[in-house]
């Protein structure tokens, strides 16, 4: 199909762009065991930051929080917006539901930095206060609109003829909602959770505007410690979390490639 | 599915679009007419169209068509490139890979990495060349940027490479089309909306960076982000940084309707 040249090109090509995404990783990683204290000059083996890292406890306080804050948002961002998903995918009047939809889209599509201040004002208006419940409100409500995405073509692809038999066989609205369509459209409803999971984890700048001075999610911490300067347990965190992103992204690989199923039953066992 | 089940399941979703979608909005829009003393103006928008908010808003849209143009330009190999691997999927999920690590880690390790005595100097000085200031420069800021933003340029140009017939590609070979036609000709045009996606996956978000600016480029780079992240949070100018977002979200309204995929049949 190609000259062989090419192809060679081809794959140089990739070889290079692997090494330049991953250098900054490696850099991180590398230099979270220098002895020496800044991120250059790699004078010798050290465990010491990561010894700091484990007593910092404002640190790991820290993480417990977006940890925390990631699971909760995604799993009721999960529940509002598979349900929404839902009842958008029931409405019958086809202008309503693809107003509503691009609506959805409103807050994907808004630089995060414009959804930030504006939940700011929003915050403010209505009197709450700037913490734990703000952030966990935001994150919820930046969440929604993912699963809604997720959810929606599940339904879409769900056959017409699946609720029809279960009403035909006699099952009242509800059963059908909880004995066919959730179960249908479950793998968009856990891939929204894990997006959901993915945003929240991830997300600096919304959480930067509603997190006011006490609370404190792991990405604005580690923004005010970069801001002083180099500190070398940043590192040692990032070494950690990258090995944590590693074994679930290849956990994930395994499992896709191995099938869901196979990998319950072996789990039931 | 009965009329109140519909609109029970409806019901706390249509709360949450309210509440979080069309009020936040609102609010911003009602924000910028207010000045800092709380009174009803259009001094917000009159300030903006003075020469200093212009030239900032230019310079930011200069620098987000860089980072999404060079963007574009590694990314548009790569997606190609990968899409004719043997082992696509587990090279894609390399790649996106280091897009999974957090936002702030990257940048931190840059600042390591472009740092007076980081990796790009110790390699200068195997050629002699003296320590150079590669932080808080336009060149540190835009490598960054665009380091940041790749896979969400790679992604959807390679599911579009991915769903191009591939059939097509070989027709137009065998009807002797060179490879750099069969690039322009073929390809390019059918994976158009995948680079159209992109370009709005970067070129608004880099409009909108602050916290890059802040910590590369020092303060020697304002984009529109940080104008209004300095208004609403160090200023306390809500009524300006309200007008700001009102620019910037008006200015992604348009980057959609121009870049706007063709419907597919």
């Amino acid at each position: 199909m190609e000259a062989g040249g090419s192809r060679w090109l081809g794959r140089l090509y990739l070889i290079v762009m692997f090494i330049f995404l991953y250098v900054p990783i490696a850099y991180l990683i590398v230099y979270s065991f220098n002895a020496g204290g800044q991120m250059h000059h790699f004078s010798g083996f050290t465990l010491d930051w990561y010894r700091e890292l484990f007593s910092d406890t404002r640190l790991l306080i820290i993480v417990l929080n977006t940890v925390i804050i990631a699971l909760l948002s995604s799993a009721v961002a999960t529940a509002i917006g598979t349900i929404g998903a839902i009842g958008l995918f029931f409405l019958m009047q086809r202008r309503v539901r693809e107003s509503l939809i691009t609506l959805n889209n409103v807050l994907i599509v808004n630089p995060d930095v414009v959804i930030g201040a504006s939940f700011l004002i929003l915050f403010t208006v209505l009197g709450i206060q700037l913490g734990f419940i703000s952030v966990l409100i935001a994150h919820i409500a930046f969440s929604i609109p993912i699963v809604v995405l997720m959810v929606l073509p599940k339904l879409y692809e769900m056959p017409k003829t699946l609720i029809d038999a279960a009403t035909d066989l006699g099952a009242p609205p509800r059963q059908v909602l909880t004995r066919v369509i959730i179960p249908f459209i479950t793998p968009g409803m856990m891939a929204g959770f894990f997006m959901a999971l993915t945003y929240s984890l991830d997300d600096f700048a919304v959480t930067f505007f509603v997190t006011g001075s006490g609370f404190s999610t792991l990405s604005v911490e580690i923004y005010s410690r970069a801001r002083h300067g180099i500190s070398l347990s940043i590192n040692a965190l990032s070494t950690i979390l990258f090995g944590v992103t590693m074994l679930l992204v290849f956990g994930y690989y395994w499992i896709s490639q191995r099938g869901l199923r196979r990998v319950a039953l072996w789990v039931k066992r | 599915m009965t009329r109140t089940l519909k609109w029970t399941l409806l019901a706390p979703y249509m709360l949450w679009l309210v509440v979080f979608v069309i009020i936040p909005i609102a609010l911003i829009a009602w924000n910028s007419f207010f000045d800092l003393e709380g009174r009803l103006t259009l001094d917000n928008f009159v300030r903006f169209f003075s020469p200093t908010y212009l030239k900032m808003s230019f310079i930011s849209i200069w620098y987000a068509f860089l980072i999404t143009f060079i963007s574009l330009l590694v990314a548009y190999p790569t997606a190609y490139v990968l899409s004719r691997t043997r082992h696509k999927q587990l090279l894609l999920l390399l790649i996106i890979l280091p897009s999974w690590v957090n936002l702030l880690l990257k940048t931190y390790a840059f600042m390591g990495i472009f740092g007076m005595y980081g990796l790009v100097n110790a390699f200068l000085s195997l050629f002699g060349i003296p320590p150079q200031e590669i932080l808080f420069t336009d060149f540190s800021f835009i490598f960054v940027s665009v380091y940041i933003f790749i896979p969400f340029m790679i992604l959807p140009i390679y599911n579009a490479m991915e769903e191009m017939p591939r059939g097509l590609i070989e027709a137009a070979q065998d009807l002797g089309a060179s490879q750099w036609t069969v690039l322009r000709r073929v390809i390019w045009p059918l994976t158009l909306d995948g680079v159209k996606t992109g370009i709005q996956a970067v070129f608004i978000p880099s409009l909108s960076l602050f916290m890059i600016t802040r910590l590369i480029a020092g303060n020697r780079v304002i984009t529109l982000g940080t104008a209004i992240e300095q208004h609403f949070l160090v200023t306390q100018d809500w009524g300006m940084g309200a007008t700001i977002a009102v620019v910037l979200v008006a200015m992604m309204v348009l980057t959609m309707r121009f870049a706007q995929t063709t419907p597919k049949a």
